[in-house]
């Protein structure tokens, strides 16, 4: 039943206006701007050439910061799979009534700002932060390891923000599956473990995949992370993008870094709809409230 | 049965585990806080609130707070105002290219907000217009809009279309219908994505760092930029301050609103 009213574009309208102006017009000026030139005092010269795209992957250093990222985005998917799966699977089977208590918990790092999430793995891995104080204190180790300013740091503050994602992407889907499946199956003599294999394990995955998607594109484009807790070394696409556009005003080539960037997100995101349907992550998003 | 019961501990024990890495930095941050030394690193050595105290006379924080707040109320006001009638849209026509401007509203969560800071600040720059609060306020609710559809969305397909129609039928006209039926309905969900929306706000530093100019600071770029020197006990106060603020609004609105149904 098509109505063919006016009534759901009045209502759309202020929405739609607030999008197109401000996102989408934008965004079409990023990739305007990508093929321009940047002139020799800084100012922009428009053109439709493909330089910016050049330089960025002739110099292999800016293949490299890309390569990384997309190490780190897959490391930090596999850890927060690792981390994740248990304790969802433990929300799904549990019948204790701390339950509401413990999934509340796991809501609450949504609440705390992420520059303080970030920033307190400082006091945990620096030089005189609770793991070397420790070890110093019972005399495992004389001098401080140094932790911090590696990618190690950086995977932790990514898995202390992602996380929860991936906990509740997972719950979601569990918790969708019918008890009774499992109950039949051992029934027809699957053990414990065999039923999780058989059956819940497979039933669970448009979950786990909705999370690793929404976990690999949120680490694409994470800039604090390794501006605080990572080296020189570690940099990461959106701080190249940052550093280009705020630090040395070079808009055309940060727009062409910008413009990279968004094609790789794009092609996961479009594959990832192709073959699973991007609602499953919508569905868990709106269950967060 | 015996295996069965020693994998459900190890599962318990994991869950444990993972709990104790998710808390222990936020513990340690609010429990440096308190701690009197200059640097804010362990061992802790007394106990002293001379932090807190040093906090609330600065005045370049307590400004970017006031920043922060106004800026979060604004987004969450302008953003439920244009998403809820957005929803209601999704909800309860059917149109033409209904699913793609769904996708499309919704589309801001999956784009990387180094690229939203940009693509904002290029055309504003076009425009020859200069950073301002208008710039940050109408950035905040482009990133929090997807928010506040998805929950209002997801409250509305529960709340049946019969009642509204009921209410149409008696002759009330749609507005008296969306203001005494389904508004009241939905007070929740709106309530829930305002506070999204505030939260969002209150949080974003990767695009207001973009957006931000020099007085229109909030306190998570303040922070950003305190982190330039070295991690301070008064940068641990700061969070402790915003852990409690934020933690506690939602478990208090949650509270509030389930006193208000009980009371009905």
């Amino acid at each position: 039943m098509k109505d063919k009213t006016w009534k759901p574009w009045i209502l759309l309208s202020p929405s739609l206006t607030a999008v197109f102006l401000l996102l989408v017009i934008p965004v079409c000026f990023v990739i305007v701007y990508s093929f321009w030139l940047r002139g020799p005092s800084g100012q922009d010269i428009p053109a439709f050439q493909f330089g910016n795209y050049a330089k960025f992957f002739e110099d292999s250093f800016y293949p490299s910061i890309l390569l990384s990222t997309l190490r780190v985005a897959f490391e930090t998917v596999i850890l927060c799979l690792v981390m994740g799966y248990v304790p969802a699977y433990f929300f799904y089977k549990t019948e204790s009534k701390l339950k509401p208590f413990l999934m509340i918990l796991v809501m609450l790092p949504f609440w705390i700002s992420f520059i303080i999430r970030t920033l307190s793995w400082i006091n945990i891995l620096g030089d005189s932060g609770l793991i070397n104080h420790l070890l110093i204190k019972f005399g495992i180790i004389n001098s401080p390891l140094a932790m911090l300013y590696n990618e190690g740091a950086v995977i932790m503050g990514l898995l202390q923000y992602l996380l929860p994602f991936m906990i509740l992407n997972i719950y979601v889907s569990l918790d969708g599956i019918d008890k009774s499946l499992t109950e039949a199956a051992k029934s027809l003599g699957c053990t414990e473990w065999q039923a999780f294999r058989e059956v819940t394990l497979p039933l669970s995955l448009p979950g786990v995949s909705a999370g690793c998607l929404l976990v690999f594109v949120l680490t694409c484009g994470t800039y604090l992370p390794p501006m605080i807790l990572g080296g020189p070394g570690n940099e990461m696409i959106a701080n190249l993008i940052f550093k280009r556009v705020i630090g040395t005003l070079d808009w055309p080539f940060g727009s062409a870094i910008s413009t990279i960037l968004l094609l790789l997100l794009m092609v996961i995101v479009y594959t990832y709809n192709r073959y699973m349907g991007i609602n499953q992550i919508f569905k868990t998003l709106s269950s967060e409230s | 049965m015996k295996r069965f019961f020693s994998g459900w501990s190890l599962i318990k024990l994991y869950t444990l585990v993972v709990y104790v890495w998710m808390f222990t930095p936020i513990v340690a941050v609010v429990l440096l806080a308190f701690n009197p030394q200059q640097f804010g690193s362990f061992p802790m050595e007394g106990f002293s609130f001379k932090w807190f105290v040093k906090l609330s006379h600065n005045s370049t924080i307590l400004d970017a707070f006031k920043n922060s707040l106004v800026l979060g109320s604004l987004t969450a006001v302008f953003s439920t105002a244009i998403g809820v009638p957005a929803a209601m849209a999704f909800i309860r026509y059917d149109f033409r290219g209904k699913d793609f401007l769904n996708t499309l509203l919704i589309a801001p969560i999956m784009i990387p907000e180094v690229v939203l800071g940009v693509a904002l600040l290029l055309f504003i720059r076009w425009l020859q217009q200069p950073k301002s609060f208008a710039l940050l306020l109408i950035g905040h609710v482009v990133l929090t809009l997807p928010y506040v559809l998805l929950i209002v969305q997801a409250r509305l397909v529960g709340i049946k279309k019969e009642y509204e129609e009921a209410a149409l039928s008696l002759g009330a006209n749609p507005f008296q219908t969306f203001m005494d039926i389904t508004l009241p309905l939905l007070a929740p969900a709106i309530l829930a994505g305002m506070l999204f929306a505030f939260t969002i706000s209150f949080d974003d530093v990767t695009a207001t760092l973009f957006w931000a100019s020099a007085q229109n600071q909030t306190v998570p770029v303040k922070i950003f930029g305190m982190l330039r020197n070295s991690i301070s006990p008064e940068i641990n106060a700061l969070g402790a301050v915003m852990i409690v603020l934020t933690v506690s609004t939602p478990l208090l609105a949650g509270y509030l609103t389930r006193r208000f149904a009980k009371r009905k």
